[in-house]
């Protein structure tokens, strides 16, 4: 293993020197003039000098601490000695991870890490992977801030020292998708706030985004407390919340930008399905979108038809079909795909960013991929459940099961689905893994027994959730390191106005920091998971890769497998409207699409006329929102630039058929109306 | 042309006709033979044909023999706010004739909560007393409730109509939400209809619409704006969901823009039953005319959905009207004057939707697709006639020529240039969309139920003469496929044993009830499973690991159960 390890250091380190900047600077060469001048940078000496460009080597740039030799120069033996344990790479083939921590002041520390208050920490040794680089680095934190990145750092004394040994050091996990305090029914799920972010740190998660989701009729400020609250109270780690709408009228509005203006948030949820509880037809849709872009928010949105699947969820229970199998055949991936593909057209119409959560089918996510490829604003979310397995557990013989699989849209049955989301992920089409991770006991499943539409839908995937994705990404080489990063923390961040604070490793950044194992292999089990819950999806699967050190707001809260929280320390972390990464391109897309009419010479042949009868009125919609009364009709603007796609046509100045237009006089030809 | 018996005098309503010396042009082959018809059908195909002496005779010369072209798609006569189109039955048929177009398919428009069958009797007492080809009816269904699906039901089974069309436009009016068309298209799969469908999202249209109109865009360049064809794409997107889910035969009319025929070419290769329609204006023009400073020519544009203003939108459609994604030409004809255009001048809203080109059709598909090389002859009868046949079950009747088919045929000359123009139209509008451009191809001899209407430039056509053609369920076409698939898209429950640890107690309020809407209409009457169904899986016989099988007994009834009191 030992042997392995080395190769994994000596191969990784090639990307560091290529993605550093030159350190000297290149030569300026001189510019050749004419025949007889010398060839440019003929003399120049041609030997690459790597140590120069090399980043956390020994080198001519900076003379590394000499109590810390890599493993590259091959002096293996002189391995670590920094505090007081001597670890050699002999030592970790007994399976336990090449990471130490140590104490120059073991006492004190450890003292102070009993009370899970070390407020000072050094992280020696590792390597830095954020989502654009990796190097060598030190990272010292002090009062849950990282306050230096580098090498040779002047930290003071008596300090923790974690020795990372080149193991990968990456900003927490940040999961943007989990409901860990939506009762269904009455009934809470079995992961709360403490349960929840407790599995959440344990596999490398630093901080949650809940959904808050009020019932159609309640107050979205109320709700939005009394999640506060319960976080407030439970949550070991920081949290954000998104807010669901879950019905729009006028007084909504008031609601969304006092949350947007005062309670910092920037992202809500919207429903295509739910018919009759959550779901919006599509003109409430648009309003809903125009409005949130104009607060700055990002748009979440469930996307499933809920009209059809209400449909061929009484067709499939008049079928006889009343077992778990029957959700995925009343959810097709079809009505997944259809509402993206809609959801996407609204995004566009309004210029609104749209983020779709669950993306769970491969149809789902190519629809996605072909409107990121038109240039539409739009965000996909994949969940644990549907990189890591398929929906053919529907169809199991053992209810339990089959019903712990139940979620919304249900996984795909096509078991090549999650292959398909990794490549896209691994590419960028997809940009974030979410969970998804709302946790209900079996008991509380069997509330629909007898009735699929019954059973309370989510799955589990907190905890397991950075694990997959190394294990079916990155271990599969379809994704490196930084993209890894990317899409487990710093998209998410960026996605939701967190970033640099959350999701980069850099000074000034939150000490949210993961020690990251990539050899460690582990099997998935109820009995070993944090999760309350009694049937893990994942039951039985081997994953590689975890963390082996969690750091949260700069104390260490897990530690080769043991997790030292404390509920109530998660904060609040309030977000600010107007996220770069979504609302650049918006502001210059705004400015573009404008329109302009055309200014015409008014018409004043004759005019129909047409009977005032209401019943008739035209088949344009919108007669009754925009009476053509409340316009300034008849003084056109003149100013207005004549802007035509068609240019000046030839015939545009020549008053053809001018003599047609009394063709039809008011008073001829009237017969016409009779006739029918 | 050429009388065998002088004693004839000519006379216009011959009953039996032979064309001599033509190259008969099928949807799947061409050959030379010579044809003779009696009493409107065809009898006889072949060289050397024994017929009867006196029989009025013309000389093909070689030149192309092709069934009469369908007109899928018109509007004749329709009513519209207590006035009705420009060109009724009688001139929109006689357009179609003097286009090389032997039969109309109309479209009935019932008022919302009108009764359709009424619709239906009153389009064909208009039809019956003016129309000069045959003719046929599409119903289309503008509201949704039981007794609509009786009066749908009556007019299938007896009175021949088999395609109806549902409006995903025009909310407020026309406009169906996603389950009505649901409940729609399943009725259709089950009794062979062919369900039709104008896609465009009404919803954002609506909101487009106000938008434009409050930034003082009144012109018709509001129309397009506010209709931008992502919207069509996406409804088209949406149906073909819908009639995928239901297992019906879809139908888009009016495919106007590439994204709406690239959804559609998609549909196809996943198998999807589903046929798309791009009309005469879509080929032949584009929406640029919407900016033109002559607000009539510009309001002559207007027809729904709108006409892309991306000009390489013709060229792309006929593409893939060459390769067979898209299926069928119709024109969609539905002229307004311009005084009736005019009710919309200070509102795009108002603007009557409609555009001409019944009499264009053949001319600018052979124009835009043969000429330049995209498409052979067999298919141009393909697109134009025989597939419009075959998805209206009259195939072979029309849509080939064989023994025993109509006698509706064109003899086309492929070199005529004619140049169009609204002074020698043969439709009433004051403008044509396609003024100017000059259109290769065109019909030198229309027969039409076996008699010669269009001879040297001169129509003869009589008002009253056209039959109704009752289209019969079921066209092979569509539902070859779709009984097909009914068979094997049954779907099985798995049978298990009953769930008997413990259930969580919650409170039955409906109003934080159940995600889904279909409790209602759908109880669990049935605790009662049918343990002999198949347990049909699709992951295969996954129990083999044992893990599960402990499982269950892993939380008894008893123990465990504080997790349910967790809080």
């Amino acid at each position: 293993m030992s042997d392995c390890r080395r190769q994994w250091n000596r191969e990784d380190e090639l990307p560091v020197y290529l993605a550093k900047p030159i350190a000297t600077g290149p030569n300026q060469r001189q510019k050749s003039h004419g025949m007889f001048s010398s060839v440019e940078g003929a003399y120049d000496n041609k030997t690459i000098d790597f140590d120069q460009y090399a980043v956390g080597r020994k080198g001519n740039r900076s003379s590394r601490s000499s109590s810390r030799e890599r493993i590259v120069d091959g002096d293996f033996e002189d391995y670590e000695i920094s505090g007081g344990t001597i670890s050699s790479p002999g030592e970790r083939d007994d399976g336990r991870p090449g990471v130490e921590i140590t104490d120059q002041a073991e006492k004190e520390c450890r003292y102070e890490q009993n009370n899970g208050k070390s407020e000072r920490l050094l992280i020696k040794g590792g390597r830095v992977v954020n989502d654009d680089q990796s190097l060598y680095a030190d990272v010292y934190v002090e009062d849950g801030i990282i306050k230096q990145v580098g090498e040779n750092l002047i930290v003071p004394g008596g300090i923790k020292v974690i020795e990372a040994n080149g193991c990968m050091v990456i900003p927490g996990g940040i999961d943007v998708n989990t409901c860990l305090h939506k009762s269904y029914l009455g009934t809470p799920p079995v992961d709360d706030f403490y349960q929840g972010t407790k599995a959440a740190l344990a596999g490398g998660t630093t901080m949650i985004i809940d959904h808050v989701t009020p019932q159609p009729g309640d107050s979205l400020l109320e709700a939005f407390e009394k999640w506060q609250e319960a976080a407030d109270k439970k949550s070991c780690c920081d949290y954000s919340l998104h807010v669901d709408i879950p019905h729009w009228h006028e007084g909504v509005k008031e609601e969304l930008e006092q949350l947007v203006q005062e309670k910092g948030i920037n992202s809500f949820q919207v429903y295509m399905a739910y018919k009759g509880l959550f779901q919006m037809p599509d003109s409430q849709l648009y309003e809903a979108f125009s409005f949130l872009k104009e607060q700055g928010a990002v748009v979440l949105v469930h996307a499933e038809n809920g009209d059809l699947i209400a449909q061929e969820q009484s067709k499939i229970l008049g079928m006889g079909i009343t077992g778990p199998e029957g959700h995925p055949l009343s959810r097709p991936e079809e009505l997944e795909a259809e509402a993206v593909f809609r959801a996407i057209t609204l995004g566009n119409r309004v210029n609104c960013p749209v983020y779709i959560t669950k993306v769970m089918s491969k149809s789902a996510a190519d629809t996605v991929t072909n409107a990121r490829k038109k240039g539409s604003v739009v965000f996909g979310e994949p969940i644990t459940a549907s990189i890591a397995t398929d929906g053919s557990h529907y169809w199991s013989k053992n209810w339990v099961k089959a019903a712990a699989h139940v979620i919304s849209p249900p996984l795909s049955p096509d078991p090549t689905t999650p292959d398909h989301l990794h490549s896209l992920l691994a590419c960028g089409d997809l940009q974030v893994v979410g969970s998804g991770h709302c946790a209900y006991s079996t008991s509380q499943k069997a509330i629909g027994k007898d009735n699929f539409t019954l059973i309370p839908e989510g799955t589990n995937g907190v905890e397991e959730r950075m694990g997959f994705v190394w294990d079916k990404a990155v271990a599969m080489g379809k994704m490196d390191e930084n993209q890894f990063v990317a899409v487990t923390s710093t998209n998410a961040a960026k996605i939701f106005n967190l970033y640099p604070r959350k999701g980069r490793i850099a000074v000034g950044s939150d000490a949210d920091i993961v020690i990251w194992d990539p050899d460690k292999i582990k099997t998935i089990t109820t009995k070993a998971q944090q999760s309350a819950l009694e049937y893990n999806i994942f039951e039985g699967m081997e994953c590689r890769g975890g963390p082996v050190y969690v750091v949260s707001q700069g104390r260490i809260v897990f530690e080769e497998g043991k997790l030292q929280v404390q509920q109530g320390t998660g904060r609040f972390i309030s977000r600010k409207p107007f996220p770069d990464i979504a609302y650049q391109r918006i502001k210059y897309r705004n400015k573009v699409m404008s329109k302009q009419g055309v200014s015409r010479g008014m018409y004043d042949g004759p005019v129909y006329d047409i009977p005032a009868t209401p019943k008739y009125i035209t088949p344009a919609p919108s007669a009754k929102t925009s009476p053509t009364t409340h316009q300034p009709p008849p003084i056109r603007n003149l100013h207005q630039s004549n802007f035509s796609l068609s240019g000046a046509q030839i015939d545009d100045n020549i008053p053809r058929r001018s003599g047609h237009r009394i063709v039809a006089p008011p008073g001829g030809r009237s017969n016409i109306t009779s006739l029918g | 042309m050429s009388y065998q018996g002088k004693k004839n005098i000519p006379k216009i309503t011959s009953e039996r006709l032979l064309i001599k010396g033509g190259r008969i042009v099928n949807d799947d082959q061409s050959f030379y033979a010579d044809i003779y018809m009696e009493d409107g059908v065809i009898k006889q195909i072949g060289d050397n044909l024994i017929v009867p002496g006196g029989v009025k005779t013309v000389e093909a010369d070689g030149k192309m023999v092709i069934p009469g072209g369908i007109d899928i798609h018109t509007h004749l006569q329709m009513p519209f706010r207590g006035t009705s189109t420009v060109d009724d039955f009688s001139q929109g048929t006689k357009a179609a004739l003097a286009g090389g177009t032997t039969m109309i398919v109309d479209h009935v428009i019932p008022e919302p909560g009108s009764s359709l069958l009424e619709a239906f009797e009153r389009w064909r007492e208009w039809a019956d007393e003016k129309a000069c080809c045959d003719y046929s009816l599409h119903v289309d269904i503008t509201h949704w409730n039981d007794s609509v699906r009786q009066e749908a039901l009556s007019l299938i089974k007896e009175k021949g109509v088999n395609s109806f069309q549902v409006y995903m436009a025009f909310k407020d009016l026309y406009q169906l939400s996603n389950s009505e068309i649901y409940e729609i298209f399943t009725f259709l799969g089950e009794h062979g209809g062919i369900a039709q469908v104008h896609a465009e999202n009404g919803e954002i249209i609506a909101e487009e619409q106000a938008r434009m109109l409050e930034m003082g865009i009144t012109g018709p360049e509001g129309h397009v704006l506010s209709r931008p064809e992502e919207l069509e794409a996406e409804a088209v997107f949406r149906a073909v969901t819908i009639a995928s889910q239901t297992n019906c035969p879809l139908y888009v009319t009016r495919v106007m823009s590439k994204s709406a025929a690239d959804i559609i070419s998609q549909a196809r290769k996943k198998g999807n039953v589903v046929f798309g329609e791009p009309i005469t204006a879509s080929l032949g023009t584009d929406g640029t005319h919407y900016w033109s400073k002559n607000w009539a020519k510009a309001a002559s544009f207007v027809t729904s959905p709108p006409l892309s203003p991306d000009p390489t939108t013709p060229d792309y459609l006929s593409t893939l009207l060459a390769s067979g994604d898209l299926s069928v030409v119709g024109s969609a004809h539905c002229t307004f004057s311009v005084a009736q255009k005019a009710i919309g001048k200070d509102d795009f809203t108002q603007i009557p939707e409609g555009v001409n080109g019944v009499e264009e059709r053949m001319s600018v598909i052979w124009d835009k697709a043969v000429v330049t090389g995209k498409m052979d002859e067999n298919m141009f009868v393909a697109v134009t006639s025989t597939n419009a046949a075959k998805i209206l079950n009259l195939y072979p009747r029309k849509g080939r020529i064989a023994v025993g088919s109509d006698s509706d045929l064109v003899i086309w000359d492929t070199d005529a240039i004619r140049t169009v123009t609204a002074k020698t139209h043969h439709s009433a509008a004051e403008y044509n969309v396609f003024e100017g451009m000059e259109l290769r191809g065109a019909p030198l001899l229309v027969i039409c139920q076996g008699k010669i209407v269009l001879e040297d430039g001169n129509l003869h056509a009589t008002a009253g003469t056209g039959r109704f053609i009752p289209c019969s369920p079921f066209p092979d076409f569509a539902y070859k496929r779709i009984n097909a698939r009914k068979q094997l898209a049954i779907l099985k429950a798995v049978p298990r044993g009953m769930y008997d640890g413990p259930v969580s107690e919650f409170s039955p309020m409906s109003r934080g009830g159940t995600p889904s809407a279909s409790t209602r209409n759908s109880p669990t009457k049935a605790p009662v499973r049918n343990l002999h169904q198949s347990g049909f899986t699709l992951s295969g016989p996954e129990e083999a690991p044992v893990r599960p099988a402990g499982r269950r007994t892993f939380m008894p009834p008893g123990g465990r159960s504080n997790i349910t009191s967790l809080s």
